[in-house]
């Protein structure tokens, strides 16, 4: 059995504390990175980050990303969506396909 | 393009030319691998932002909700109304193979024993922390589908990768090394070849010249010249 965790700030990840995931309010960027580090070696299958959060985690959630686990997965924080959750989509599709042809026609 | 390191004899070249035909029946499959890996990607890819759009949209429901409930409660109350869950959401991880990828499959169990996901007495909380809780719940399922769908997408973004790479290296590469090498082979097989027959024909020229001229010694001796 696997856990789920949440990072980012407070405000964002309180309403998913009720839900039994466990949630992680992190703010400056070694924090971020320390704590995915962490949430990986105690073995995550999946954790949410905010939007914001990711800014900061960038090099330690790519790391992790050619693993088979954790899924490491951009949500859009209570501030709203920025587009980079869709952004990493698009990335996947640019690395794939070596073009960006999916999201030409929006 | 350079031709490889090698002793320009025929069994180099056999061993050659056995090697170019495994190249190229090893780039057809992955090049057909590729081909399949794309079309596989490209429909996760498609679920995987429909499913994004579909999470966000729900997620922002709930944050909408959830500030509303927050504007409304004191943050000592919602604090502790928050504080212990009632529920647990754990996943099961099983692998999925396509395409020779591992692409992971979540299975999530919320244990949870009573009906109800609100992990608080509703005496001392709002009504719109309730309305609050039951949109994060309702979202729960589209970003627990969503990590399955993104993750799937960025392992097969990664392997296509992987095997456009090996597919380029063989046909631009490894394929026209091999067929230059065995073309300079032949070549300097070839020049052997002429090279031993003009001495043979130089020999014989030789030996026959030296046979007329002893031919025109022993005739001269009988005529007595």
């Amino acid at each position: 059995m696997y856990k789920v965790a949440v990072m980012g700030d407070k405000d964002s990840v309180m309403g998913f504390t009720a839900l039994g995931i466990d949630v992680f309010p992190v703010y400056e960027a070694d924090e971020i990175k320390k704590t995915i580090h962490k949430l990986v070696e105690e073995g995550y299958a999946i954790i949410y980050i905010t939007e914001q959060c990711s800014l900061q985690g960038k090099d330690a959630i790519n790391r992790y990303k050619d693993n088979e686990l954790p899924a490491i997965i951009v949500i859009p924080g209570i501030t709203g969506s920025m587009g980079l959750g869709m952004n990493e989509v698009r990335e996947s599709a640019k690395r794939a396909i070596g073009a960006d042809v999916l999201f030409g026609d929006n | 393009m350079a031709k490889l390191n090698v002793n320009p004899t025929r069994m180099e070249m056999t061993r050659l030319k056995r090697q170019l035909k495994t190249a190229t029946r090893g780039h057809k499959l992955l090049k057909d691998k590729l081909d399949e890996l794309m079309k596989q990607f490209l429909d996760i890819v498609k679920e995987n932002k429909k499913l994004r759009e579909e999470a966000e949209k729900a997620l922002e429901k709930a944050y909408k909700s959830f500030i509303i409930a927050r504007a409304v409660m004191s943050e000592e109350y919602l604090g502790e109304a928050l504080m212990m869950p009632k529920q647990k959401i754990a996943v099961d991880v099983s692998k999925k193979n396509v395409m020779s990828v591992n692409v992971p499959q979540f299975d999530f169990k919320a244990a949870n024993n009573q009906d109800d996901i609100y992990p608080y007495g509703l005496a001392f909380t709002s009504g719109e922390l309730d309305l609050s809780m039951e949109a994060f719940s309702e979202a729960m399922e589209p970003l627990l589908k969503l990590a399955q769908s993104e993750k799937s997408a960025q392992l097969m973004a990664q392997e296509i990768e992987r095997t456009r790479r090996r597919v380029n290296a063989l046909e631009n590469v490894m394929i026209p090394n091999y067929q230059e090498t065995i073309k300079f082979i032949m070549q300097k097989l070839d020049e052997n070849e002429r090279a031993s027959t003009t001495r043979l024909m130089k020999v014989k020229d030789m030996i026959a010249k030296k046979a007329i001229e002893e031919r025109r010694l022993r005739d001269k001796k009988a005529f007595g010249a």
